[in-house]
């Protein structure tokens, strides 16, 4: 027999899994949106304002798609988990609240300006509703990272009689520590997704010898900026994140790195397969007293491994919490070294020629939509059993009249759902990359262009 | 604080209610009032520009109301966890709709489109209401403050109501008429031509069936909510949400004979605002009845603690603020008559 709460959880996981392909494009294409209407508007050159708009469509696509898989998310928490809403949503209604407020009123009214309004505003108007949908969709990510964190990192809140968690501190709320690192950590990623998005279409153009400035345009920035993402994300963010999880989840950590045994300067397995029936790493490749160092400076520091820890605090789920996070980690060294030789050549000014690098740029698309998504899964599965992290357990927070039945007849229609919207996605946004940037070049306006267009 | 917070999220309802009302409309006439591609594209760039502004509304009270009233939000969504999925079903259907079409121009694309922004418009107009209607009527909730409704059971008011039953329906159905004849007043205001003539023509026969259908509704109401009645013989100066209403219906016909679309669509709203406010009133101080009136969920035991309740007045009025000014400037921007180029670029 099944339980429910496998089913909400299974339900969480895929519709958020999905819905995060959209955002993380977007937040890191907004940024470079920015960057192409700074260029536009300081060099007065129409090219950037070509550009823009032709991102502004792919931009127009994906937020679409965000938006309409990011409603779900809201509500599931009182329709799958409501005993988890019922105590903690005194706290983490406020930070959900507040996105409504501040960031989604924003993005949405703006959005509208930035794609239809380009003629009304002007080029100063346009440049400012292009940086208004930034700060609205990078606000946004902030209050969902730091609910995300409060649920990581519970503080301030008291508990009181009936079990109810209240919200003690609003600042501290706002400002928890694990919600910054997190932040700056997780944007770094999005912005990464931009990037290679961004030098993925360019490298196409550039291969296939069409739309080549466009193709240089959109090569140059997304490797420029890809590299300090890139860095960004290694050193200090996840090295900060990494030290916060082993201050505060050292189970975690255990569970992350696959370290069963309890050591002084344990290893960093590189490779190795968890058997956690028989707490071993098969075939480890590993790298001595690596682990250590990274968390605590200090070549012999002492490590818990998972032995010392109650099984009832293990992740229920060691393996994926291990693998996710060795891909995450590995694919982030990968990004620095892919675009570190291409900042090389391009010093040398052998980028835009140079066709196993672009090749190695278009096929790299995927890349960070995985990185993303197993870094979410690392934090999040690695959360585990708790849904609260010390103050509730995930199997107390699902909603009690909320059958199985009925939750996997939700969860099949939106797989159903997904499926399609993921065909439809793919087949337009690739539309609009083989249309190219001279075919969006004139100015939409609403009249001609119903929808964001 | 309860209070106060109870009177906002109403507000943030009934602002959700007049604006995205106006696009829901606009989605469930679509098909009636616009048969070429130009029409339907004028009924499309009536509604492109801020629909999903609009909808913003439905999220900000959502999470108002989850960190005011965690409890409610709670018992509330898991309760309605049908009729609340499918409702989400049908706003992805409907965003992608108003979202997708535009990007092809073909014989076989077109119509889709305009046929599922329609269908779910027109679905999400009476999910709506029949969940008004089960706030209205009482759900089953228990001693654990929970409860779960299947879509329907017997069709009857009995002590293990479905979502559907004849009362809601009914209420789905005023709440769609109402909603078409906002839509249409909406389209009349933004478009020209025959898109116009046909979204009058329309609204004017509306009116009829939203009186017929207000008039059995309210009479229901009473009789199946004691609370409303109790309420209003309490406190008689809640008198002014149904006066309001009242005035709404009036001023609907009295300017769309005249073909005033702009004063017809705002005596639409003051109806809008008018019945959904006179329910709230109605059943204020619970704002989920229960059958067993015993177990409603009240403001007092459904409310957050009371710094958290106090700390977001500041913020929330700041961010709504804020919010006021981008909406002010957004439809500013876009006002008067959309123009549809009779040939698109593609």
């Amino acid at each position: 027999m099944e339980h429910a709460v496998d089913v909400h959880r299974l339900h969480f996981a895929f519709t958020v899994t999905f819905h995060y392909i959209f955002p993380q494009l977007t937040m890191g294409l907004a940024l470079l949106l920015v960057y192409l209407k700074t260029k536009a508007l300081r060099t007065g050159d129409e090219h950037y304002n070509r550009a823009a708009r032709f991102w502004a469509k792919i931009f127009g696509i994906n937020f679409a798609m965000g938006v309409v898989t990011g409603i779900p998310m809201e509500f599931q928490f009182g329709t799958n988990w409501a005993e988890f809403s019922k105590s903690a949503g005194g706290v983490i209604g406020q930070t959900l609240a507040m996105e409504g407020v501040f960031s989604f009123f924003l993005e949405s009214s703006f959005l509208g300006l930035f794609l239809f309004g380009e003629k009304k505003l002007g080029r100063i108007g346009h440049w400012l509703a292009a940086f208004l949908v930034w700060l609205g969709s990078w606000l946004s990510g902030y209050f969902i990272v730091a609910t995300d964190a409060w649920m990581q990192h519970p503080v301030a809140y008291h508990t009181v009689a009936n079990g109810r968690i209240e919200l003690a501190s609003f600042w501290g709320l706002l400002l928890n520590e694990w919600a910054l690192w997190q932040y700056a950590h997780t944007m770094l990623g999005a912005v990464q997704t931009g990037c290679f998005v961004m030098a993925a279409v360019g490298a196409f153009y550039l291969l296939t010898d069409r739309d080549e400035a466009y193709g240089r345009t959109f090569v140059k920035a997304g490797v420029l900026v890809g590299i300090v993402a890139a860095l960004l994300q290694l050193f200090p963010t996840g090295d900060m994140q990494g030290k916060l999880v082993a201050a505060h989840q050292p189970v975690t950590l255990a569970a992350m790195e696959g370290l069963f045994e309890t050591h002084e300067g344990a290893p960093l397995a590189i490779l190795g397969q968890p058997d956690v029936e028989h707490r071993r790493l098969d075939n480890p490749l590993e790298i001595p007293r690596m682990l250590s160092f990274l968390t605590y400076q200090h070549w012999k520091a002492n490590v818990k491994g998972l032995a010392d820890f109650p099984e009832e605090l293990w992740p229920d789920r060691i393996e994926m919490v291990y693998y996710s996070y060795h891909i995450m980690v590995g694919l982030g060294t990968i990004f620095i070294a892919v675009m570190g030789f291409a900042v090389v050549q391009f010093w040398r000014g052998e980028l835009f020629t140079s066709r196993w690098m672009l090749w190695l740029l278009m096929l790299s698309v995927p890349l960070p939509y995985i990185a993303n998504t197993a870094g979410w899964i690392t934090a999040e599965v690695g959360r585990q059993p708790w849904l609260i992290y010390g103050l509730m357990r995930t199997a107390h927070g699902s909603s009690p009249r909320v059958s199985a039945g009925n939750a996997w007849f939700t969860l099949i229609g939106f797989m159903g759902m997904y499926s399609v919207l993921a065909i439809l996605w793919l087949f337009l946004t690739w539309r609009e990359i083989e249309l190219g940037p001279e075919h969006t070049g004139h100015v939409p306006e609403p009249g001609e262009a119903t929808a964001y267009d | 604080m309860g209070t106060l917070w109870f009177c906002l999220v109403a507000l943030m309802i009934a602002i959700y209610v007049l604006l995205d009302g106006f696009d829901l409309g606009a989605g469930a006439i679509h098909l009636l009032v616009a048969k070429t591609d130009e029409e339907r594209r004028q009924v499309l760039a009536s509604i492109g520009p801020v629909w999903d502004a609009n909808e913003v509304w439905l999220l900000a009270a959502g999470g108002t109301l989850y960190f005011a009233f965690p409890v409610l939000y709670a018992s509330g969504f898991s309760g309605f966890y049908l009729p609340l999925m499918i409702v989400l079903w049908l706003l992805i259907l409907r965003g992608t709709s108003i979202e997708f079409r535009n990007h092809i121009h073909s014989v076989v694309w077109d119509p889709f489109w305009d046929f599922l922004f329609c269908a779910s418009s027109f679905l999400l107009c009476v999910f709506f209401g029949a969940a008004l209607g089960n706030v209205v009527r009482g759900v089953p909730l228990d001693g654990s403050g929970y409860f779960f409704e299947p879509l329907w059971t017997d069709f009857q008011l009995g002590e293990q109501p479905g979502i559907l039953d004849w009362y809601s329906i009914l209420v789905g159905l005023l709440a769609l008429t109402a909603l078409v004849n906002h839509g249409a007043l909406w389209v009349s205001l933004k478009t020209s031509g025959p898109v116009r003539e046909r979204s009058l023509r329309l609204a004017n026969q509306c009116w009829w069936v939203v009186l017929f259908l207000t008039g059995i509704v309210t009479f229901a109401s009473f009789r199946i909510q004691p609370q409303i009645m109790a309420h209003f013989r309490s406190s008689p100066w809640g008198a002014i949400f149904p006066a309001l209403a009242i005035a709404g219906m009036a001023g609907k016909r009295w300017a769309n004979g005249r073909a005033k679309e702009i004063k017809s669509f705002l005596a639409s709203a003051c109806y809008l605002a008018g019945m959904l406010l006179s329910v709230v009133f109605g059943v204020f101080p619970m704002v989920l009845p229960a059958r067993n009136p015993a177990y409603s969920l009240t403001v007092e035991n459904s409310q957050a603690g009371s710094y958290g309740l106090k700390v977001a007045a500041i913020w929330w009025v700041l961010g709504i603020i804020l919010a006021t000014g981008y909406f002010a400037y957004v439809y500013w921007s876009f006002a008067g008559k959309v123009a549809v180029d009779r040939h698109r670029d593609e």
